[in-house]
């Protein structure tokens, strides 16, 4: 424990000055898009990126990684009419970047016409870029960081004798900027930082070890939970998995935790997706203006959201975000399409190149996951899924699960070695409730989800 | 291998005019006291992609990546640094923030770097992406996407995809130890979705391995692939619900391998059982599965995927046996892990990328033939479940309970395969299901060399197989309770 102090900095690994970084970019993108126009290219893009940052791990209170991350990368996309070619590098020299340019443009001399591709529709470009509150670097020093995840870690071995082993305490700290810009003179600049604590720890020995973990993540570091709350909470969350059993096969409600249940709005924002869409490889395939939910549920995207995971102003091809509802009164009132999948569909992209925005299932219950596990009163508590046993094409749904059988609204017993299926069709209308313990930290925002009825399997 | 550490010196470290000297001195410059292994590990990598949806080779992608990454290890720390440029300030600089987990100062030493050579290398230094013009590469997607639908008016979509990595690389470590690989690595995949009834299901089916390009257009392969994806997609049209609940079960031959590559593979890697995380801990000598069980992993297979020359830590691919007659042997490891248990390294250091750090991984993992010929085991089965592919699975290495989803799969009544059936996820406990397994059978099969294993956010090619194999009792979740 004595010998953690680092006593010797890393000479020569300063921080390159972030304005200096972002001119960089822009002068890449600059040449990219002027190389592309000397091609004889009839439009072209670039999406350029750079960051850089710090990760620490310390386990059994030593320190066990620190790694320095420094990333650049450019990608072009250049069209030669109709035809269109992507090529990427993460050289940022002259000569490497002309390079990238010609590759493209050779693929895009084999790729076939195709009447949808294109830019945005102009009319679509972001105008305003507000400040959304992404952007709070941090320039933690090694120590620092050490010392953080030391005692995040600390938090969670000295909670209770029955922690056993560890994974470790970690900090992760990175910030840098994304710059999109195309040949009708459009560019649009996005700083943004992601800081975050975790812990991974295990009780128990021999056949009867659980892991667990938890973490935060935020835009701004002063928004962290404390280290030593994220080691508390990652000792509470593994202890009451200790001594989990088969819990039989039935059919039973099941409430989704609030930081898995996020999984759910994840397979609907991959089915409402353009390309799962068009290439008819959703179960939700011409679905707009049909009732998915019940119709209490409103479930909307938030791109603007001061500070949040999943804000943009923009997205990945230039179009303004906007703030709507995908779901209203539970039926789906709008797809997530990009340029491409929207023409094909015959319709407006929604700015939904790249993904969603901050996607938020609204709150139904007047409480947290205890006022839902009130109202399911017997049944099964998920919190952690594994496995890909989720079917886009037919909506099929059967996942490995651990968890806890609730009865009369309160937890009883941990439960492992299980599935749970049904068709997520089904399980959507069979969506009862949802909670007001909202997980913000990722771009997926729900509370935990009470669902009707499903198929468990466990012996 | 002289012959492929020149290949990668040239397209590593000529371009910025780096030499041996530059490497010897900034692993000397690593090795502060303290510090008690270090490595350089020199990448450029070339990929390109081709797909087609809707009947169109719509796009394509190129990619270059270069770059280095610099380690250095005290006891079980690990300091690690990148840079994508290869030039000897960026290897400096990289040096200086890698060593600083130790406490030593600065010292001008160097290192005396000497190249391994005698090894034979386990497939050819090719650039796939030159062995099929581009007109070629998009008529190999054009005519499998046709074949498909003409195979069944059933066919309302194909996607097939086409990709091509030439991945050179080269490793100096502070023990002096040089070594380098040019790997190739290709791949084709074809999904089909088929309709009826206003039902839709899908199929899929695709193949490769450390070769070019050209390989899918011999023997027929591209369109094998297309007929397979057809097929599966047409069975699924036909299946029913899943049961819920224990039952036998009996994988097919090949990528039902993947059984072991979650249920065992990932619990018997280096990394987990020092630090004691793994369910398979501290269990060398004992009985994990039943005496058919024997389990290898083996990087040494001849232009497979999971195949390696040498790992991303220099040490030539090796084939180890992991359990041999149902007794747990040996555990997969790195340099580190090795180290650190008092170990061998067993060829399975690898990595993503430069950018990444290297751990245990496996390669291409496989039980060994028995003696009982298919037929025989589906017929000793009264009720359960036959399943012949899958898409994919994950594992809890410490509760040692993992899960994989069947793509194909059917319902044994009365040692008959029955109805087809689906949404069939399989979940069990590592350390147990082998000790189930009660008939192996005498037709071991590889996969067709789509594998892409993920852990700790890194992705690495791998290969899994299996002959026919019966296991007693597993859980099924379907949806169906009965």
């Amino acid at each position: 424990m004595n010998d953690l102090t680092v006593r010797e900095r890393p000479e020569a690994w300063h921080p390159v000055p972030a304005d200096d970084q972002e001119r960089r970019l822009l002068d890449v993108a600059e040449s990219a898009l002027s190389e592309a126009g000397r091609m004889g290219t009839s439009a072209a893009e670039v999406s350029l990126s750079h960051s850089s940052g710090i990760s620490v791990n310390v386990r059994n209170g030593e320190v066990e990684t620190v790694e320095h991350n420094r990333d650049k990368s450019l990608g072009v996309t250049v069209y030669f009419g109709h035809r269109s070619g992507h090529a990427s590098t993460t050289d940022f020299s002259r000569d490497a970047v002309v390079a990238c340019v010609g590759a493209a443009g050779r693929i895009a001399r084999y790729t076939e016409e195709d009447p949808f591709s294109g830019l945005a529709d102009p009319e679509l470009l972001a105008r305003e870029m507000p400040d959304l509150d992404l952007y709070h670097p941090w320039e933690v020093d090694m120590d620092t960081a050490i010392d953080i995840a030391r005692r995040c870690e600390q938090a969670a071995l000295s909670a209770d004798d029955r922690i056993s082993n560890t994974e470790g305490g970690g900090l992760s700290s990175h910030h840098g900027a994304a710059l999109y810009a195309n040949s009708t003179g459009f560019h649009g600049l996005s700083r943004t930082s992601n800081h975050s604590i975790s812990c991974c720890a295990i009780a128990g020995s021999g056949d009867a070890m659980q892991r667990d973990y938890w973490y935060d993540k935020q835009r701004d570091r002063r928004k962290l939970m404390d280290p030593e709350a994220v080691g508390e909470e990652t000792a509470r969350r593994i202890l009451r998995r200790l001594d989990a059993r088969q819990p039989g096969t039935m059919s039973c409600p099941v409430v989704f935790e609030a930081p898995v249940a996020s999984s759910l709005l994840s397979h609907l924002a991959g089915a409402i997706s353009g390309a799962a869409l068009y290439r008819k490889t959703s179960f939700l395939t011409d679905s707009l203006g049909t009732e998915l939910f019940r119709p209490f549920v409103r479930i909307h995207e938030q791109p603007l959201l001061p500070g949040a995971a999943g804000s943009a102003s923009f997205d990945g091809e230039g179009v303004a975000t906007r703030t709507r509802d995908i779901v209203r009164e539970g039926v789906l009132d709008s797809y997530l399409l990009d340029s491409y999948s929207a023409r094909k569909l015959g319709m407006e992209s929604t700015g939904n190149a790249g993904g969603v925005h901050n996607l938020t299932l609204e709150s139904t219950a007047g409480g947290g996951l205890e006022a839902l596990l009130a109202q399911m009163n017997h049944g099964l508590l998920v919190t952690e899924l594994i496995g890909f046993g989720v079917n886009q094409v037919t909506g099929d749904y059967s996942r490995g699960a651990f968890g806890f059988l609730v009865e009369g609204g309160e937890i009883a017993s941990p439960v492992q070695e299980m599935t749970i299926a049904g068709n997520l069709r089904d399980m959507f209308l069979a969506l009862e409730a949802v909670g007001s313990d909202t997980d913000t930290r990722r771009n997926l925002r729900t509370g935990s989800i009470l669902i009707g009825n499903m198929t468990v399997a466990g012996g | 291998m002289t012959e492929l550490i020149q290949l990668a010196q040239q397209s590593l470290w000529q371009p910025t005019g780096l030499v041996e000297q530059d490497i010897s001195r900034t692993l000397g410059r690593i090795m502060v006291p303290g510090v008690d292994y270090a490595d350089l590990y020199f990448q450029y990598t070339r990929h390109e992609s081709w797909s087609l949806d809707e009947g169109t080779v719509k796009s394509g992608n190129y990619n270059i990546d270069q770059g280095v990454g610099v380690r250095a290890v005290a006891g079980e720390k690990t300091g690690f640094a990148y840079s994508d440029e290869i030039t000897g300030p960026a290897l400096l600089d990289a040096a200086g923030a890698a060593r600083a987990i130790a406490t030593g100062s600065s010292r001008s030493g160097a290192v005396a770097v000497r190249r391994k050579d005698g090894l034979t290398p386990l497939y050819q230094p090719l650039d796939p992406l030159d062995t099929l013009t581009e007109s070629a590469k998009v008529d190999l997607l054009r005519n499998t996407e046709q074949l498909a639908r003409e195979l069944d008016p059933r066919v309302i979509q194909v996607m097939v995809g086409l990709a091509g990595v030439h991945d050179t690389v080269l490793v100096a470590r502070s023990d002096g130890v040089m070594a380098a690989d040019v790997r190739p690595l290709v791949r084709l995949s074809v999904t089909v979705v088929a309709e009826q009834d206003g039902r839709r299901e899908r199929g899929s089916a695709g193949g490769g391995g450390r070769f070019g390009m050209d390989w899918f257009l011999e023997a027929d392969r591209a369109a094998e692939y297309a007929r397979m994806a057809v097929r599966q997609a047409l069975v699924n049209l036909e299946a029913r619900d899943a049961p819920a609940g224990d039952m036998a079960v009996v994988l097919g031959p090949g990528w039902p391998g993947i059984l072991l590559h979650e249920a065992i593979g990932h619990g018997l890697e280096g990394d987990f059982n020092r630090k004691g995380t793994s369910a398979f801990s501290g269990r060398i000598g004992e009985r994990v599965a039943s005496e058919q069980c024997t389990v290898v992993d083996d990087g040494t297979i001849p232009d497979r995927r999971g195949s390696m020359t040498i790992d991303d830590e220099g040490e030539p691919g090796q084939n180890t046996v992991l359990i041999e007659n149902g007794i747990l042997k040996e555990y997969m490891q790195d340099q580190m892990n090795a180290r650190l248990m008092g170990m061998r390294p067993t060829g399975n250091g690898r990595r993503e990328s430069y950018a990444h750090l290297p751990m245990p991984r496996m390669t291409n993992t496989y039980m060994l033939a028995g003696e009982h010929d298919p037929g025989e085991i589906i017929a000793s089965v009264d009720k359960g479940v036959y399943a012949v592919n899958f898409d994919g699975g994950q594992v809890d290495i410490t509760s040692g309970k993992f899960v994989f989803s069947a793509s194909e799969a059917y319902l044994i009544e009365n040692g008959r395969v029955t109805s087809p059936i689906k949404g069939v996820t399989l979940i069990g406990n590592g350390p147990e299901v082998l000790t189930r397994v009660s008939m192996v059978g005498n037709d071991l099969e590889l996969d067709t060399g789509v594998g892409t294993c993920g852990k700790e956010g890194q992705s690495v090619p791998v290969g899994v197989g299996q002959p026919t194999m019966r296991i007693d009792r597993l859980t099924v979740g379907g949806v169906a309770v009965s």
